[in-house]
């Protein structure tokens, strides 16, 4: 069986008050399909950071949610202005987020580290000046 | 311990309590939400004293059993609606973090 659920959301960059609204349906997708509870927790928090960084870089995307029999895939695409250095927007504390984003409680350069501590696979096609997409697996 | 019990312990203000019958399992403090995505499990009591609408989302996503809001912060204008559509119980208090993270383990038996 290779049939997948799908879900498509557009994610809103205009402010952080939708900021979420993708993740948490998910959450409420996955739940009805019976997924276990371990499974939807790191699914929609790396989404939920996924969804936050399109928002702060990259006035918003969309998100793309794959269900197949043993794991979740979530495609997150933006236009923003890229990652100019991957392997240091990997570190942990690393952030180019402005104050503003900050005093809101992100910014703390966790988001793509937590993306990456939660789901089991991680791929970043970034182009400056085009864009971000980010896949990632979380296997049952 | 549900959450209206834990108030009514901590003598919490209860701004928002869609769940009041959710049990508190333990605690977590912290105001860096993705840090607190990471580290919070789901049941337990967050206090924080950031108040943006973000609270609810990073709520949900972690399954807290209660928001607690140290210091007397007030949440933004809208928080308080969302939060009742989301389930999402929210208190207050005017001890700080620390003062509320103690009482908590005080009452709840985890000194």
């Amino acid at each position: 069986m290779s049939e997948s659920v799908r879900f498509h959301f557009d994610v809103n960059g205009q402010s952080f008050t939708s900021a979420g609204q993708a993740s948490v349906q998910v959450k409420k997708n996955l739940r009805e399909l019976g997924i276990a509870p371990d499974v939807i927790r790191r699914v929609s928090i790396a989404m939920y950071e996924g969804e936050i960084n399109m928002v702060i870089h990259a006035h918003g995307g969309e998100a793309d949610v794959e269900v197949y029999e043993d794991r979740v895939v979530i495609i997150l695409n933006d236009h923003g202005p890229g990652i100019k250095d991957v392997e240091l927007a990997m570190k942990e504390g690393y952030s180019t987020a402005p104050d503003n984003i900050r005093s809101l409680g992100f910014g703390a350069g966790m988001g793509l580290p937590n993306m990456k501590r939660y789901t089991d696979e991680m791929k970043i096609d970034t182009e400056l000046g085009v864009g971000t997409k980010i896949t990632m697996t979380v296997r049952f | 311990m549900t959450v209206r019990e834990l108030s009514k312990a901590l003598g919490c203000e209860e701004l928002k309590l869609p769940e009041p019958d959710r049990e508190v399992e333990g605690c977590y403090c912290g105001d860096l939400l993705s840090w607190v995505m990471g580290r919070a499990q789901a049941s337990q009591a967050w206090i924080t004293i950031m108040s943006n609408i973000n609270i609810v989302a990073v709520a949900t996503l972690c399954d807290v059993s209660c928001i607690i809001l140290s210091e007397n912060v007030m949440p933004d204008d809208g928080v308080l609606d969302v939060a009742e559509a989301k389930g999402v119980n929210i208190l207050r208090t005017a001890d700080t973090t620390f003062g509320a993270a103690a009482a908590l383990a005080r009452v709840t038996g985890n000194e």
